[in-house]
This record gives C-alpha cells, structure tokens and sequence, in this order.
C-alpha cells in the first residue's frame, strides 16, 4: 500500500531501502544459473577438460617410472665390490653405465645433460668397507629432471645393499649413500607438482568462469532486468557462486583421482584438512572472479583480468620456482596471493601428513584474503547502472 | 492499489555522463491509469530518464517520486511495484520462454508462481512456444515475452521503453492491444516510442530532444499546443510544388499525405502568402493541423540526437 500523495512522506530511513535477505531469490539465481551451466557446452568443456587435458599432459611429460638412465663412474677404486656394485646398477634396469669419468669431466657431463647420474666411488672403497668403515658413496643427480632423478636415488640403496652382500655381514648398511641433487635442490617430484597444480587449475577455472559468467550479465543486457528485479547483491553473489563452488570440488575429485591413477600420488594427511583448504580456497577464487565482474564491462576484459591474477599464481607461489629461492619483493607478491597459501596447505596434507593444526598457518591468510574481497565485490556491485 | 493520483512526479531530473548532460532539468507527472507516451529521437535521452525512474540510475539533479515513493532512496519499494521492460532485450536467450518466466516469478518471490507462469502463458498466446529457447524467438514474440515478464508480479506501473521497435506491424497492434488490456485493468503505463500511429493511441503525450522537454499535453491537445497552422494542396505536380515550397518563407514543414501535401507554419499570414501562388491550379484550402503533422515538425526531420 502506497499513501495519499497529500499524506507526508512515507518516513522511511534510506538503509531501509533493502529487503531482508531472501533465500527463495537465491534458490531463483541457483536454478537459472544451473540451467544455463548445462547448456553452455564450452564452460562445462573447460571445467572437466582442462583439468584433465593438464593431468595427461603432466603425465606423460613426466615419465613416472624411469628407466635405463645414463650414469657415470667416478672411480676412485677399481676393485671386486666397485666392479660388483657397477654391475648391480646395470642389472637392475635402472640405470644405463656409460662408463668411466674424471672428477672435472663429471661436472660437465651433468651440465650438458649428457648423464644424469654420477656415482663417486671414493678411493680405497673396497678396504674401508672389508674394516666395516662405511665408506661414503656420492650420487651426484641432475635435478632439472626431479622424477627421473628422484627414481634413480630413490633405487640406489637397495642396489648397495643388494650387490654388496658378499662382502658385509649381513643385516649391516655397509656404506653410506649420500644423494646430490644438482640444479634443484628442493628435489621436487611429480608428487610435489600435483598440489601445485591443483592450486593453479583452481586459480584458473574458478576466477575466470565466475568472472564470466556475471560479465556475460552486463554484456547481453540481462544485469538491467536483474537490477530492476528485487534481488539484493548477496542473493545474487551467492546465487551465482554456489553452482560453480560444486564445479570446483568437482575439479578436485577429477585432479585427485588422476594423480593416483597418473603418478601414484599419496594422501598421507587428514581428509578434513584438505576439505577445508579447498572450500575456502574455491571460495577466494569465485569471490576474486566476482570482484572483476564488477569491474569488467566486457568478457574479454574479465578474461584479460583473470590472466592478470593467473600469471602471478603460476609464478610466484612456489609452483614453478622454489619460493625461498625468489628475491624479497617477489616473495611478498607470492604471500599475498591465495594459491601460494592453498599449495603449502595441500603439500602438507597430502605428502607431509599433516592435520588440521598443522595447516592452520596457511589457512588463516585465506580467510583474511577472503574476507577482503568479499566485502570489495559486495560494495562493488552495482546496485545502478551507473 | 495505490492511493496516489500521479504515479510518476518527477521535477527538473539532470543525467550526465561525463561532460555531456544527457537529460536537463526534465519534469513529469503521469496521472494514474493513463497510457502516458513518451516521444523523442534517438538519443533524445528517454531511456535515461526511464533509468531514473525506477532506480536503475542516480539522478544528478532534481528527483520525485513513482507510485509515491521516493525515486533516490526507496528503489527497491519502486522495483517492487513497476513492471520494466527494458529498450533492449534483457530476459536469457539460452533459457526456455517457461524457464525465463519462472526465473523472474520466483525473483519476485510470487506466491503459486507455476500457476501465474502458466496464466501467462495463456494470456499472452506464449503457451505453445513455452519450451523454446527464447533466443530462437522473433523480435515479436520476445517482446511479448519480455510484456508477460514485465507484468508477472502485477506491477501498477508499467514501463515500456521503446517495446514495439523493429517488430512487424501486425505484431505492433497485437502488442498495443495488450497495453489496452493492462490499462483497463487499471494499470498505468509510461511507454517510450517514435511510432507516430502508436502516440496516437495516448492519453498524454510528452515530448523530448537533446535531453529537454518540448512539450507536454494531453495527445488531442498536442497539435494547438505546437502552434502551427496547416494548408492543405492537392491536384498535379506535387513533387514540383513540394521542392518549392521547402523552405519558402513562412513555410516551416511540407509533408506529403496520400495525393496531397501539408504545408505548415507558425506564421498564418506569411504561409498563406506562400501557398497564395498555387491556388489557381490546384486545390488549396485550409486544414486542421493534425498529431501527425505536429510531430514530423516537432522530430525536425527526426534527427537523432546522437552527437
Ligand atoms: N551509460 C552511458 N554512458 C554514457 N553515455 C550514455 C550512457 N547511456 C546513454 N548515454 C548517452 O545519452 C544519450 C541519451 O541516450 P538514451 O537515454 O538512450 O536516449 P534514447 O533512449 O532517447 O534513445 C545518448 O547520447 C547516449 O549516447
Ligand atoms: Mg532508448
């Protein structure tokens, strides 16, 4: 009921210029939005294909079961247990003996990438390990390659071990093995590359299909209809974000069950954990994706945007380059980003075991972050054209 | 329904986008229950001040209120209550004619809003197109849809901008039937068009160019109002008579109807010297000025108003 145009002004306070919020408006965006996920081929095409499409291409850029790997000698010691344990790397399918090396040719042999391995038999090997002295075994790996490296140092022991029985009593580690990573000395592995990318596919999808799908909004004139409707901006945000949040922990599933399938990654921490840093890193990307549809008066735009968000996560969140490794200013970028908290908190769980405790310190920054863009898209979005 | 007697009372609305002032100190008032037209160029800023209206745009002077409430502060009592229907197309071309309807009933939180879809797809004819996709619709039937849509919460006031443009006669009558049938039923409507056949159906009429208001009146008022006087010539050579008479002195517009030509101008005395000359080949008399003959002088031409 409106009053007689003679009555005074309805006294209505101006923050009184909003309905309470309505869960039937955002169950009304939820179905709609849902309806057109399903029929919008390409976007259902890039949220399965393109974790998929990366995964394969991981695997078989990786080659996760390497054999036959050139190796070299540097022998200080020509004896039976050096010529014994030569013949047990060759035998074992691992490695490829090359031959004979000096200690300067050594060094460019790994450089030019011409071997992967270099094993230092030290001299005097034999005698020290007949006294039972543990001699030290060197294995100089090239790093660059992380999965093949790690495969040859990872069999080493065994081979040791197994070669050089006659020689030890038994149930005795008669030498020690020392592993030098080269040009890598974080050592990553496919194992450590799996959250990492998690992470960016994560950073990728979710920011760029949200940003996208309200820039369409502007873009085809529908925001004009929506705007005059009463939905509020919450209803809308959450509306429209809730059925790409189910894409995004389908994405998971898909990059979780690949891993295992692809590179026999472990989950060695707390499911609860894991659950928690992906639902509230999900939700920092489609808020993030939200901001710049505020911002994007065109998809492209909102594209253009994502990228701008995108390249930053791939580089400096310790995905690509070890994070300690980047000077200062780079480091400060990667703390600020969510990927870079999201991946730590992953590798943790997943490789390290680690519960909820434990990630806590890397979760917290993804609250924070949160919480700031949320409130920026919220007051960002546009209640008027204008 | 609503106690107020103008559902639109705006005083000295001003829009700018960056330098340009778009809309300049333009007042209205809509009586309740009329179909009010709003008349005007492209360009001449109709849209802009629809925006402001109901909301959709912050006036940067001046203001008033829709349906009594107060167009800067109580926009959403204001969304609640009018119907909308956007110049360009603005429901989802990737969702069924049913899905779009839905989607708008449920925003407005309609109670049984399956049956209201369902009515409204009766009423408008739309039933047998309720599963398409509503971007493989023609331009009149979106329209139509966009019309169901605008008026699913039973809005007091509707606001058409510009709903008739680029659809086919036939479907222009069928949707001004429509507009008829809304009024009757004690709907006002503010409707946005440069159909001059469509001013005529209009209780009132306003007029803009370049972002003011020219004029202001009741539809049978408009040609008085506009001060022009009309002679009427028929007989041969009419093309001739009409290039000389464009721009003769005393002459402000020549316009062809049918076999004869309206020659109008604000002077009386100095257009009847103008027609003077013709009067003893030709048939010559005086006429009464007519809607049409107001607008095509007041569009000048129909220049848009785009810079
Ligand atoms: N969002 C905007 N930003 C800048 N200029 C605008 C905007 N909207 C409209 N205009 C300009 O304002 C003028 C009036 O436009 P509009 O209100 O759409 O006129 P009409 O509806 O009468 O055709 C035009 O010159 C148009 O280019
Ligand atoms: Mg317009």
């Amino acid at each position: 009921m409106t009053p007689p145009l003679n009555s005074p002004p309805p006294k209505i306070h101006p923050l009184k210029n909003q309905r309470a919020f309505s869960w039937l408006r955002v169950k009304a965006v939820l179905a709609k939005e849902f309806i057109q996920m399903r029929r919008d081929r390409l976007t259902f095409a890039m949220m399965v294909g393109i974790p998929v499409a990366q995964l394969v291409l991981f695997g078989y850029a990786i080659n996760t079961d390497p054999r036959h790997l050139p190796a070299l000698v540097e022998m200080g010691d020509s004896g039976p247990a050096t010529r014994a344990l030569i013949h047990g790397m060759q035998n074992s399918g691992y490695f490829d003996m090359q031959g004979v090396v000096s200690h300067e040719g050594a060094d460019e042999a790994l450089a030019s990438g011409s071997t992967m391995f270099v094993l230092a038999v030290p001299p005097n090997f034999e005698e020290k390990l007949l006294r039972g002295e543990r001699p030290q075994l060197m294995l100089d790996t090239d790093g660059s390659d992380p999965v093949a490296a790690g495969a040859g140092a990872g069999a080493l022991p065994g081979i040791v071990q197994q070669s050089l029985r006659p020689y030890v009593t038994p149930g005795d580690t008669p030498v020690e093995t020392v592993v030098h990573r080269r040009y890598n000395p974080a050592g990553r592995t496919a194992v450590n590359i799996v959250p990492g990318l998690l992470g960016v596919i994560l950073t990728m999808t979710m920011v760029l299909i949200t940003a996208i799908a309200i820039t369409r909004e502007t873009e085809r004139g529908t925001l004009e209809a929506l705007l005059t409707s009463p939905a509020q901006p919450l209803e809308v945000m959450v509306g429209k974000i809730t059925p790409y949040i189910a894409v995004g922990f389908i994405q998971t599933a898909v990059m979780l069950i690949g891993a295992r399938f692809l590179f026999n990654v472990p989950f060695t921490g707390n499911p609860f954990a894991f659950l928690a840093a992906v639902s509230l890193f999900i939700l920092v990307n489609l808020s993030i994706g939200f901001l710049f549809s505020t911002m994007a008066r065109a998809q492209m735009q909102a594209m253009q945007m994502t990228i701008f968000v995108f390249l930053p996560s791939i580089l400096l969140s310790g995905f690509m380059f070890p994070f300690q490794g980047m000077p200062v200013w780079a480091q400060a970028i990667g703390q600020s980003l969510p990927t870079t908290h999201f991946i730590r908190a992953v590798r943790a769980v997943m490789l390290k075991g680690a519960g909820l405790g434990d990630v806590w310190g890397n979760l917290w920054p993804l609250m924070a972050i949160l919480t700031v863009v949320a409130a920026l898209a919220l007051r960002r979005y546009r209640r008027t054209l204008d | 329904m609503s106690a107020v007697q103008n559902v639109i009372d705006v005083q000295g609305l001003t829009k700018k986008f960056g330098a340009k002032t778009v809309v300049d100190g333009f007042s209205m008032k809509v009586p309740k229950g009329s179909i009010y037209g709003f008349l005007g160029p492209n360009g001449s800023g109709k849209t802009t001040t629809i925006r402001m209206m109901c909301g959709l745009l912050r006036p940067d002077g001046g203001g008033g209120t829709a349906l009594g409430f107060d167009i800067a502060t109580q926009s959403h009592e204001i969304k609640a209550r009018v119907g909308y229907m956007t110049q360009r197309f603005s429901l989802y071309e990737d969702l069924t004619v049913t899905e779009n309807l839905t989607f708008v009933a449920r925003l407005h939180e309609i109670e049984d809003a399956k049956g209201k879809v369902n009515a409204a797809l009766q009423e408008y004819d739309l039933a047998p197109r309720a599963n398409q996709l509503a971007g493989q619709l023609s331009g009149g039937w979106k329209q139509r849809m966009s019309l169901a849509a605008a008026s699913l919460h039973e809005p007091e006031l509707l606001l058409l901008d510009e709903p008739t443009a680029g659809v086919d006669p036939k479907a222009r009558r069928d949707f001004w039937e429509r507009i008829r049938d809304r009024a009757d039923k004690g709907v006002s409507v503010l409707v946005s068009t440069h159909y001059m056949d469509e001013a005529v159906q209009c209780d009132f009429i306003t007029f803009i160019a370049y972002g003011r208001k020219l004029i202001d009146a009741p539809a049978a008022d408009i040609p008085k109002e506009v001060g022009l006087h009309t002679w009427r010539i028929e007989g041969a050579h009419l093309h001739e008579i009409y290039k000389q008479l464009t721009g003769a002195p005393g002459v402000d517009q020549v316009a062809r109807f049918g076999s004869a030509l309206h020659v109008s101008g604000r002077d009386e005395a100095a257009l009847e010297r103008a027609v003077a000359p013709f009067r003893g080949d030709h048939d010559v008399m005086q006429a009464k000025t007519g809607l049409e003959e107001a607008f095509i002088y007041l569009m000048g031409g129909a220049e848009d108003n785009f810079k």
